[in-house]
């Protein structure tokens, strides 16, 4: 089931436009990766999931029927801009964020314990906000995104500023939120994270959704159909027994091991190449070469880039 | 709605248990009290004698004022021109000159001084031209009830009959001998103290709404609050938390200062003399100070004859309007200035930043306040008038012209239009609040903010 569905958002901020007609999908109990370089909408796509800002043109589809504004109850956010008032008690503050999401004081407080506890932060209570590294700051943060059981997640880069044992203890809770039904959007940079947690990603660059899909799929229709073959006891030019269309687009060596990457036209498969090398080599490894998000990003964004549409517009914060 | 009063409870309770709030709270009285009780230790510590030349044309107050202690009082015969003339050379504290009346009985006098006169002398002579009218009136009526020509009436009617009260006109006389009437009266007391409160409300709190708004932005915690309320409420929380905020100062500070001002002047206390000119001095100032003192001075008034010409002058404000203006005034002038510092709260980055975004809006203000002094001298006059129907100086010219007597018409036109005023600055400030708290690191320029407002 569809949790929430955008369709043809457009926004224009007076001389630059930062969403055009962007449609996204979001499963159910999914993890729902939202890439793009810096300036490309994503925040803008986010503030207007949470009704901070309106679109211009569009509309937003959550739990099945249209969104209203109740819904932000509904919604935990972590913006990537996140903050807490350094002079205000830890406790205090989270349980007035928390009322603020429609949880009565008491029923806050329960939670609260729970999750202050489960972080072992719970001695913090009382300490003002500034006495706080900024690890354990973020740590009060994602207890008061998620504080009041939202159906829907939105984490704008969430593990900025976390040292990597807080980096995996967050993961770990996300996926946990997930598994008890909640889904989640995120949105980030750190594209290893991505191939971690999400299933399913959309791409936005320059205002325009440019790529969407299952990341398994994604990838898949981003391989190229180029394999690396280790190999020994072989010391002349493999190219001699390949055919003219195949490229070898790297040759390097590892230990007694030569290590090539040849590219394959569409109508061959990995079986044709162990057949032309058998003869000649001792096969010692095949792999399919599968591009990460990284390559998939960075391969979309400056296909994207020089399409001819090189807008120079400095997108707003 | 749950929400907009959880954010007025958080705003309100964080600044209330400030350090700096507290110490404000007690400063505050301590100030005012010393406003209070200084005059009146410098007034019973001096012991210098003022001397009043009297000019007399009815002749009824031949040998009548008495000297008092450090009040002595000489007859002159001249007209009231040399005298005037000669004052500087005389060194005379003041010149009391009681115009000649065709028939009725003298009411007015005149009082010249070079100098601010002293409440002291001019109640007492306040007094005892009263008391010498009166006494007349008496004898008069007496006399037509002895001759028949009129009906006896009852003591009280007789006495009530009687009453009179004396205007007396303070003069000052320049060093170049001209003069200027001088401003003593109650009704501009109370007019620039209430229109000055109105002045530090709106900027004290003003400004602390537009830190606060700068505080959120810039410890990046606002975007983390507007995905649970709409931005407006978060706006309008803050505004109305800082707007209770400065009620309860300002009720303690008023609670604090009279408690102060009555357990410093009753331990002053040692003769009914000095306790007399204490109540004298108290009232006075008191009298502009806040609505609860001036609610008690009727009951006061028959306690002390001494006061009396302040308290005419208390009575003839109309209070229930001055009141209720005061409070809409302040209440709204704070609303609207309020928004607009919330604005700019919103817009820009750090305070340093604000300096040429706060400018154009207090210079409103500012003009008022400067314009005061004028506005005083004619409080019908156009200018007067146009700046008390201009919402962005109405809520401090109008108090100025209130205790003057302003008719209805333009006290409720004011109201309107400053509730219109309000209505359409907070609608303003809301949009560019509402853009300007998401935006970081942008260089600002009046068009920037004018594209905001139109999104």
């Amino acid at each position: 089931m569809d949790l929430f569905t955008a369709t043809d958002i457009s926004k224009q901020f007076s001389a630059h436009k930062a969403l055009d007609k962007v449609s996204l999908t979001v499963k159910e109990g999914s993890i729902f990766g939202l890439l793009g370089p810096n300036g490309a909408g994503k925040t803008t796509f986010i503030r207007i999931i949470n009704q901070i800002i309106a679109p211009d043109e569009g509309t937003l589809q959550f739990m099945g029927r249209k969104l209203i504004p109740t819904d932000v109850d509904q919604i935990g956010y972590l913006p990537e801009e996140r903050g807490l008032y350094k002079k205000m008690k830890v406790g205090e503050q989270a349980l007035y964020l928390a009322q603020l999401k429609g949880l009565s004081r008491a029923e806050a407080h329960k939670r609260l314990l729970y999750w202050f506890s489960n972080f072992e932060i719970l001695g913090w209570w009382n300490r003002k906000v500034e006495e706080l590294s900024k690890g354990m700051q973020q740590k009060v943060q994602f207890i008061i995104t998620i504080i009041h059981q939202p159906k829907l997640l939105i984490f704008d880069e969430p593990f900025s500023g976390f040292d990597p044992i807080n980096v995996n203890l967050l993961k770990e809770e996300i996926l946990n939120l997930r598994n008890q039904g909640s889904t989640i959007i995120f949105s980030t940079h750190n594209m290893a994270s991505v191939e971690e947690l999400c299933d399913h990603i959309a791409l936005i660059d320059q205002a325009k959704k440019i790529l969407d899909g299952n990341v398994k799929e994604v990838k898949k229709t981003f391989a190229t159909n180029t394999f690396e073959i280790r190999f020994n006891n072989f010391t002349g030019d493999i190219r001699s027994f390949l055919p003219e269309a195949w490229e070898i687009t790297g040759e390097e060596r590892d230990e007694d091991l030569r290590v090539t990457t040849v590219r394959l036209p569409s109508d061959c498969g990995p079986n044709d190449l162990l057949r032309l090398l058998i003869p000649h080599t001792t096969i010692h490894a095949l792999n399919e070469i599968i591009p990460s998000m990284n390559d998939i990003f960075i391969r979309v964004v400056t296909q994207q880039e020089g399409a001819g549409n090189t807008s120079t517009e400095t997108p707003s914060a | 709605m749950r929400k907009i009063w959880l954010i007025i409870k958080r705003e309100y309770l964080t600044r209330v248990r400030k350090r700096s709030f507290i110490v404000m709270t007690i400063l505050g009285p301590l100030l005012m009290a010393a406003i209070v009780v200084v005059p009146i230790y410098i007034a019973t510590t001096t012991n210098e004698t003022k001397r009043v030349a009297v000019i007399d044309e009815t002749g009824l107050f031949y040998e009548k004022f008495k000297d008092s202690d450090n009040i002595k009082f000489h007859y002159l015969v001249s007209d009231i021109w040399s005298a005037k003339e000669n004052f500087g050379k005389s060194g005379d504290y003041a010149l009391l000159y009681i115009p000649r009346t065709e028939v009725a009985l003298p009411t007015n006098a005149l009082l010249y001084s070079n100098k601010q006169v002293n409440i002291n002398v001019k109640s007492y002579i306040h007094n005892v031209m009263s008391k010498r009218v009166e006494d007349l009136k008496l004898e008069a009526q007496l006399r037509d009830i002895a001759k028949g020509e009129s009906t006896p009436i009852n003591v009280d009617d007789l006495l009530r009959s009687i009453k009179t009260s004396v205007d007396i006109n303070t003069m000052k006389i320049g060093d170049d001998g001209k003069e200027e009437k001088s401003y003593t009266e109650v009704s501009m007391v109370l007019g620039m103290f209430t229109a000055i409160l109105i002045y530090f409300f709106i900027f004290m709190f003003g400004t602390q709404v537009m830190r606060g708004v700068i505080e959120e932005k810039t410890n990046r915690i606002v975007e983390v609050i507007v995905s649970s309320v709409k931005p407006f409420q978060l706006m309008m929380g803050k505004i109305i938390g800082v707007a209770m905020v400065g009620l309860t100062q300002f009720l303690l500070w008023v609670a604090l200062t009279f408690m102060i001002v009555t357990v410093v002047t009753s331990s002053f206390s040692s003769g009914s003399k000095v306790e007399k000119l204490q109540e004298k001095v108290i009232n006075q100032p008191a009298s502009g100070f806040n609505s609860h003192e001036v609610f008690n001075v009727p009951a006061q008034k028959e306690s002390d004859e001494g006061v009396s010409e302040v308290f005419a002058a208390i009575n003839s404000i109309n209070f229930p309007v001055m009141i209720g203006s005061f409070i809409f005034f302040i209440l709204f002038g704070y609303l609207m200035y309020a928004a607009l510092f919330a604005a700019i709260g919103g817009a820009v980055d750090s305070e340093a930043d604000t300096q040429q975004f706060i400018l154009p809006i207090t210079v409103p203000l500012l003009l008022a306040i400067i314009l005061a002094q004028f506005i005083i001298q004619e409080p019908e006059g156009p200018v007067a008038f146009w700046l008390s129907m201009i919402p962005f100086t109405s809520p401090v010219v109008m108090m100025i012209r209130i205790p003057f007597g302003v008719p209805y018409w333009q006290v409720l036109l004011s109201m309107v239009l400053l509730l219109l005023g309000f209505l359409g600055t907070t609608w303003m400030a809301g949009k560019i609040y509402r853009t300007g708290i998401l935006m970081y690191g942008k260089k600002l320029s009046y068009r920037e903010l004018w594209k905001w407002i139109r999104y």
